[in-house]
Parts: C-alpha cells; sequence; structure tokens
C-alpha cells in the first residue's frame, strides 16, 4: 500500500472520528457545530481573499494567450475567434466555454506507442477525463446550492426548482437528488484514476488525495443521513439557520454522524485557500487564457520595463567599419 | 552519429509507465548523481560568452561534476530571484499555486513521447520549481516544513544541489512549445515555466553554450552565427550568383539603405546553412520581382541580420537586450515598416514581446503593402508582418505570377512551427503560399498540426550536436507524423516556416524518415516565381533538374 494515500485516508477518517466522539462523548457541540464552522467560513473567505490579491499584486508584463486557431490577420483569412481571441468579446466567450465547459480538458487524448512493425504513435480520443470532471463539479455545485435550503426561510424559488430537477427521475423515499451519487462515484472515479493509472499516480501527493477524501467523506455521510439514518431535520435546520443569523442554537436531537459531515465540511472550506483547490479562482486569472492575441494590434503595457544596455548600431560600425566599407557596405562615418 | 543509439534502440527504449528501476519510487528523492547522461544534455556556456553581456558568474564548469562551482549563497540568489519573479509575473504565481495533477499534459509533450521519462511530463517538470515554491513561499508549506514527514504530504522540498541539478538538466530538456498549455484546463504553461526556470538558473550562470554563445554572436556581431558584415555580404553575393545561374536575373539585394521602404529581417540561419539558403534565395527573388513589377524597395542590415532571439531562451532581459536592435535600424534607416522572415521563436517574441519591450514603434507607419493596398490592421502598433501574411496578401490578390509545374515534382506536408503556431496562430497563411505554388499537398494527422502541432523536438536552444540522443527522441512524434504521410501518400517534402526547423528537421528526417527533403515556404515560392525577363529555368534552386526536365 502507499502512504500518499493511506495517511489522507487515515486523517480524514479520524477527523471524522474526532467531531463523532467529540460530540456524542464529550459534549462538545458547541465547538464542532459553532466554533469551528465559524472559523473555517472566516478561514475560507480571509484566505481567498488573501491569495487572489496576492495573484493580482502580481504584474501582468506581457500579453502571452496561448493561440489555439487561426489568428486575425487577413481579412479573407477565416480567423478563430474563440480560441484565438482578438476581442474582449472572444476572450470573454473563451473564458466562459473554459470555465463552465472544461473546454481545454475536452481536448484531452490518450497517447500510445505500438513498438511492432510500424512503429506508430497513435492518439486516441480520451473523453473520461472529462466526463469525470464535469460530473464531479458540477454535482458538487448542486449539492452545495441545495444545501443553502438550510440557511433560508423561507427556501427561494430556485433553490426549489433545482431541487426539483435534481430529484426529477422520482425514485425512493425520500426522493433520490441525483448529485449526490453522482458526486459520490465522479470523485471515486478520479481517486481511482490517481491510485490506479501509473503516470497519474506517480504525480500524486497526499496533497491531491486529501481533498478527494474528503469529499467523498463529505457525500457519504450526507448521503447517509438523507437516505439510510433518521437525522432530525428540524433541528438541523433551527442549527443552520442560527449560524447564518449569528444566533446559534445547538438542538438537542442531532447526532454525531451530522457533526461528522458538518466538521468535514468545515475542515474543507479552512484547507481551501492554503491548497490546490484554489484553482477555482485562479482559472479566471491565467494569462494563457484570459488575455486577447492582438499584441501587434494594440501596444501591452509592461509595468516595470526598464531600460536595458544594448549594443548600438554605432558601437557596431566602430568595430567593424573597415570591413564595412572594405565590402562597399554604406557606413555613417567614413573614418 | 555513429556512436549513438540507432532508431530501433532508441524504440526499444520508450515505456510510458513510469520508470522504477533507475528512478525512485518517489520522484522528491533525487538521486546523489541526478543522472544527467551524455547525449541529454549540452554543454556548459562558455564564460567567454557570459560575459559579452556581462551576465553574472561567468566560469568554466561542467554539468557532470560534483562541484557546479557555485556562488556561496546560491541558494539566497535563487530564493531573492523567485521571489521577484512572483511579483513580476502573475503567470509564474498563478501556475505555482492551481496545478492540480489531473495529468491531462504528461503524455503532450514531445519529450515525454520520446524518451518515457516521467520528469518529462509537463506536470512534474514544473512540480521541480512547485515543489521548492510550496516549501519557501506557501502558507501550507511553512507550516509543514515544521512536522516530521510534513514535507512529503505536500510534495514539497528544500533547494538542495540536487534539487537544482535536476532542475538544470529538465528546463534544458523543455522546448517552450507549449503544447501542453493547449490541453491545461488552466492553461497552464511550460514554456512560462522553463522561461522562468531558465532565468532563475542564468542568475547563478548556469547557462548552456548552444544559447549563451549565439547570444553573445548576436549582440556584438548582430546575428547568432556571429558573421560578420562583410562575411554576411559574401553570403548572400554567393547566392545572387546561384539565382543568377538558375534564373539569368541578378537578384542583388540591398544594405542598409536609408529611406527604403521595407527593412527585411531573418533568422541567420537561413543565410548560413542549407536547406535554409534555399530560403534565403526565395525571399531575395521575391524581392527583385516586387521591386521590378512594382518599385518596392526592401533592405537587408548586417547590424540587425538576426530575426531569431536566443535572448529569448535565456532571460526576458536579454530577449530585450538582442530585440531592441529591430526597432533602432529600423528608425535609423527610416523604413516605413519591418517585414519579417520565417522563423519560429521569432515570431513569438515579436507577436508578443517586441511592441511591449521595446515599443512604441511611432517612427514607423501602420504597415500598408504598396502593392495590393491592404493595410495590415493586426501590426497595427509593431508595425511588423510575418511574410507569410505579405506573401499570401500579394497572392490572393493575383500580384504574383506562379509557375505551379516547377514544384510538381514535391509532394509536400506542412509541418506547423511550435511558436507560429500556439504564441501567433499563423496557420492558414503559410498553407495558402504552399498550395498557391504546389499542387500536392496532404495534411498530417490532425492531432498533430495547427495548434497541436509537435515539436522539431531542437527549440529553445536545444540544437546542439551533443544532446542528440534527446532531440532524436523529442523528434519522435513529429517524424512519427511525417512517416504516416510519406507510407500513405508519398510525401517526399516537408515545409516549414522555421529556421530552427529547417537545420534541425533534416537531421530527424535522416533518422527517422529517410527520404523526406526540409523545404522552406519560400523556397517553393522562389521556385515557383517568375521573374520579369528570366531565361527558361532547367533547375530548382537546389540546381536539381525541374520536373519534366529530367527527361528531355
Amino acid at each position: 500500500m502507499n502512504q500518499r494515500y493511506l495517511i489522507p485516508l487515515t486523517a480524514v477518517f479520524l477527523l471524522f472520528l474526532l467531531a463523532y466522539a467529540g460530540v456524542e462523548g464529550l459534549g462538545l457541540q458547541v465547538v464542532f457545530g459553532v466554533l469551528i464552522p465559524y472559523l473555517a467560513i472566516a478561514a475560507f473567505l480571509i484566505g481567498f481573499v488573501i491569495k487572489v490579491k496576492g495573484w493580482a499584486a502580481s504584474a501582468v508584463p506581457f500579453r502571452i494567450p496561448t493561440t489555439c486557431g487561426q489568428q486575425k490577420s487577413l481579412p479573407w483569412i477565416k480567423q478563430n475567434t474563440i480560441d484565438n481571441p482578438s476581442t474582449s468579446t472572444g476572450v470573454f466567450v473563451r473564458m466562459l466555454l473554459e470555465i463552465f465547459a472544461f473546454r481545454s480538458l475536452f481536448r484531452n487524448t490518450k497517447a500510445a506507442f505500438n513498438r511492432n512493425e510500424s512503429n506508430k504513435l497513435t492518439y486516441s480520443f480520451e473523453i473520461f477525463l472529462w466526463v469525470g470532471a464535469l460530473a464531479f463539479h458540477y454535482a458538487f455545485l448542486v449539492v452545495l446550492l441545495r444545501h443553502f435550503r438550510f440557511f433560508t426561510a423561507p427556501v427561494p424559488g430556485v433553490i426549489q426548482l433545482l431541487e426539483y430537477l435534481d430529484g426529477i427521475i422520482q425514485v425512493g423515499l425520500p426522493g433520490l437528488f441525483i448529485s449526490g451519487p453522482v458526486l459520490l462515484l465522479a470523485t471515486l472515479f478520479l481517486l481511482s484514476r490517481r491510485i490506479f493509472d501509473a503516470k497519474v499516480s506517480y504525480i500524486s501527493q497526499a496533497a491531491d488525495y486529501f481533498p478527494l477524501f474528503l469529499i467523498i467523506g463529505i457525500a457519504a455521510t450526507g448521503i447517509a443521513m438523507r437516505y439510510f439514518t433518521n437525522v432530525d431535520i428540524i433541528g438541523i435546520k433551527e442549527m443552520t439557520m442560527g449560524l447564518v443569523t449569528f444566533h446559534p442554537h445547538i438542538p438537542e436531537e442531532v447526532g454525531g454522524l451530522f457533526y461528522g459531515h458538518l466538521f468535514l465540511v468545515s475542515i474543507l472550506f479552512a484547507y481551501f485557500p492554503i491548497s490546490k483547490l484554489m484553482h477555482m479562482g485562479g482559472v479566471f486569472l491565467s494569462p494563457t487564457r484570459n488575455m486577447a492575441n492582438n499584441t501587434r494590434a494594440q501596444r501591452h503595457i509592461n509595468p516595470w520595463n526598464y531600460d536595458v544596455p544594448i549594443h548600438t548600431y554605432e558601437q557596431y560600425e566602430d568595430h567593424f567599419r573597415d570591413k564595412m566599407i572594405e565590402a562597399g557596405l554604406p557606413v555613417d562615418k567614413k573614418e | 552519429m555513429a556512436d549513438e543509439l540507432t532508431p530501433d534502440e532508441a524504440l526499444d527504449k520508450i515505456d510510458y509507465s513510469p520508470r522504477s528501476s533507475s528512478e525512485p519510487r518517489n520522484w522528491l528523492d533525487t538521486t546523489k548523481s541526478v543522472q544527467i547522461r551524455p547525449g541529454m544534455y549540452c554543454y556548459a556556456a562558455k564564460p567567454e560568452s557570459v560575459e559579452t553581456l556581462g551576465l553574472p558568474y561567468a566560469r568554466n564548469w561542467n554539468p557532470t561534476d560534483e562541484d557546479w562551482k557555485l556562488p556561496d549563497n546560491w541558494q539566497e540568489i535563487l530564493h531573492e530571484g523567485i521571489k521577484e519573479r512572483l511579483e513580476r509575473f502573475r503567470s509564474f504565481k498563478i501556475f505555482m499555486d492551481i496545478c492540480v495533477r489531473c495529468g491531462a499534459c504528461a503524455d503532450k509533450c514531445h519529450f515525454f513521447l520520446g524518451t518515457g521519462d516521467p520528469k518529462n511530463m509537463p506536470v512534474l517538470r514544473a512540480e521541480l520549481l512547485r515543489s521548492i515554491y510550496r516549501n519557501d513561499f506557501t502558507f501550507a508549506g511553512k507550516l509543514l516544513k515544521k512536522i516530521p514527514g510534513g514535507k512529503r504530504l505536500l510534495g514539497s522540498r528544500e533547494m538542495s544541489l540536487e534539487a537544482l541539478k535536476e532542475m538544470w538538466y529538465y528546463f534544458f530538456q523543455c522546448t517552450e512549445c507549449r503544447r501542453c498549455s493547449v490541453f491545461c484546463p488552466y492553461g497552464i504553461d511550460t514554456a512560462e515555466i522553463t522561461i522562468i526556470g531558465r532565468e532563475l538558473l542564468n542568475l547563478l550562470g548556469l547557462n548552456i553554450d548552444w544559447i549563451a554563445t549565439p547570444v553573445s554572436n548576436c549582440y556584438q556581431t548582430g546575428n547568432h552565427l556571429g558573421i560578420q558584415p562583410h562575411a554576411f555580404k559574401d553570403m548572400l553575393d554567393f547566392f545572387v550568383e546561384d539565382i543568377e545561374d538558375i534564373t539569368g536575373v541578378d537578384c542583388t539585394p540591398n544594405y542598409q539603405k536609408k529611406g527604403a521602404d521595407i527593412l527585411f529581417i531573418t533568422p541567420s540561419g537561413d543565410v548560413f546553412a542549407d536547406p535554409g539558403t534555399y530560403t534565403c534565395q526565395g525571399y531575395l527573388i521575391l524581392f527583385k520581382y516586387l521591386k521590378e513589377k512594382y518599385g518596392l524597395d526592401v533592405t537587408w542590415s548586417t547590424y540587425a541580420s538576426e530575426g531569431g532571439n536566443f535572448g529569448f531562451f535565456t532571460s526576458h532581459e536579454t530577449m530585450k537586450r538582442l530585440n531592441a536592435k529591430m526597432y533602432a535600424e529600423a528608425k535609423r534607416l527610416g523604413v516605413k515598416w519591418i517585414l519579417g522572415g520565417e522563423c519560429g521563436h521569432m515570431w513569438r517574441v515579436i507577436n508578443q514581446y517586441m511592441d511591449t519591450m521595446n515599443g512604441p514603434a511611432d517612427f514607423l507607419e501602420v504597415p500598408v503593402n504598396p502593392i495590393t493596398g491592404t493595410r495590415f490592421e493586426n501590426a497595427a502598433s509593431t508595425k511588423m508582418v510575418h511574410i507569410c501574411e505579405f506573401t499570401a496578401d500579394l497572392i490572393k490578390h493575383g500580384k504574383l505570377e506562379l509557375d505551379k509545374s516547377r514544384n510538381a515534382n514535391r509532394v509536400l506536408t506542412y509541418h506547423d512551427s511550435c511558436n507560429p503556431a500556439r504564441g501567433m496562430g499563423l496557420l492558414d497563411e503559410p498553407r495558402y503560399c504552399i498550395t498557391s505554388c504546389a499542387d500536392n499537398f496532404y495534411e498530417m494527422p490532425l492531432n498533430t498540426i495547427r495548434e497541436q502541432t509537435f515539436c522539431c523536438g531542437s527549440g529553445a536552444g536545444l540544437n546542439a550536436g551533443e544532446n542528440i540522443e534527446l532531440r532524436m527522441a523529442g523528434a519522435l512524434p513529429r517524424a512519427n507524423a511525417v512517416k504516416y504521410v510519406h507510407n500513405k501518400f508519398g510525401v517526399n517534402s516537408l515545409a516549414t516556416i522555421c529556421a530552427i526547423d529547417r537545420a534541425a528537421l533534416p537531421t530527424m528526417c535522416e533518422y527517422w524518415v529517410p527520404e523526406v527533403d526540409v523545404i522552406g515556404v519560400h523556397e517553393l515560392i522562389g521556385n515557383a516565381l517568375i521573374l520579369p525577363g528570366e531565361k527558361e529555368r532547367t533547375e530548382d534552386l537546389r540546381m536539381e533538374p525541374l520536373p519534366g526536365v529530367e527527361e528531355e
């Protein structure tokens, strides 16, 4: 077994136990139900802002988009306005597709080398990472948005609509929200890639497995509460409303499973800004994607563009004057 | 290459599953020797070349030696260097922070596909630097390094000598081609990381000679190859004689002509070595034609006689110092605008850096082709036009008389050079030029052209002799696609618009796909273009019989 995933797996398990035992054994409801969630949200917000401000504080000296299609040049040559945008509209569309449809990941191919008579390198369309990533992110988004039911009263229409759509297949009782199992399965898929794909396994650190196990833990405890155990949903809502209105309230009947779930969510929030999960913010600022390829048409300004010593024509001519004259090349000074 | 690997031996070595025998189980563990291996690395920069530009720590050193003769405070220099660049380059800071190691880039790199070395996966190449960044600059890294084993959890490590050597080895196994960046969901560009990585290495005088010496030459003599002004003229004179033999027309160019319409700048490689020289003859023929027919006055310059910019492979500052000559010379000569020849990284520099670094070029005019009236709006600020844009415009307006039959013996495919493809998007202009002067044209498979094109394996200053195993391994994906169209359509000519390609791809073809020639787009133009008053041509620019002539 590999400690790169055993350690994070154990850590997530212990974190859950900590909250469960802390509540069930020691009665630390206030710690796990009030104090830590508040701290986690604060850490998330402050950390996120610090990180984004840090990025924004760095200069963008050059306009360096990765161009993935035909440039704007002659009027009769068709430009790829999305993959090689020359206007901010084009950049906007490119970013929309990047952020909402993972366009670059969609291009993914799998290379294979066949050592035989033809010795051919082949590239096949590899869509599973794209599908898995898309399923994971959208399921997570839906789950997150659905949870706003716990923080709003009355529950807004959009959240109710989302719940309706999420539960549209109408299976089971309570009705199955498809986003839950999709999230769990997609996360398990991403995890299995990390473990079983030799290349991905080689590049993976504990820091890559930890958020996956954390999210698996969150999804699993959430699903357990909704479908397999009887949790005091009224009590939970009282508690979450208390948190969001800054009138914390600890209900009697809510048990350790919920506090375990909440604690894992808190850990995820607090961990977010100091980890690779910040790709959520960073993708918006990536200079190879969010800039137009129009540097030849409109000058881009580098805020720290300093003067540098150069070898001038005069120095050059001084160095080579005789040879230039002899070769019949024009010179500025004859001697 | 007698003592080098044969193609079969090279192919036997390819294995895309991370090696376990010689590699450590965890890539964070560097081996003592870092396995810097002959055939895979370039020789260290000669101190004289480093001194020309006054770059730091010029000295004799050898990559395979234990002692790299580093300054005592080298770790501090690097730490400060990283810190400064995190502030100067948002790209760097973002790319250090947001990689999720999804692995989408892993098998997109030609060096990985050719060597199977896991550290040639773009993600790991970047992680070499990221692991240091995490340790020294991130909250999590600073926290976790206090806990035993904490660094392992995050994948961070200290700036050790072994880690430095590894960075040196692998940042000089990247050609800054940006193919991985096309596939990255966040656009993380390994070229950017390599550029900054090399810039950091240069703070310690750790350049390679195949970059440092061209840079030194370019700075003082005007071009990478160190061709002095009189010799530059001699070489062009020699081409003029050849062209006269072939066509009967004298194509003598202008040098440093004040008040000419256009300044033309191309990589010195086109002047220096076959088959680039034939492309150079193509330019001379084109300019003669335009002069005779339309009175267009183009001048060359021996001072600005280098289109390429190996400073780009050294540091942003060095790039700026070399590039400055283009505008300086255009200003001195009082031309209207600048025309640039066929080159790869040259065009990334011009397209994405030049105006920002050395502009504004307010002493030049917005480029207008006086023959067609076309205003090059896309170059309105830099005032520099790519010769393929220029020629395509001329052809489209019917301004060039082309005889396609003179290229009838060429069954062509086209290799998109990395930088014009992914740092510019010059894709259809060269294709239009090719298909306007030749009939037999076949594309390579879609996954290997346009924005997904594969590097020649020798770009970004790695076109040396001593790293031939690396270069041939890196060229494998390109060669494999060439071989495919060679077998399927009988392709015998690989067209390209990059001087490094013209230097590197013939070696690649000889090694992987014999029977395929490398040819510049403007060599094809030069063959097809009917000069006013020319004699009946019997030979192409390579002085080989024209199609149809050999039977007579």
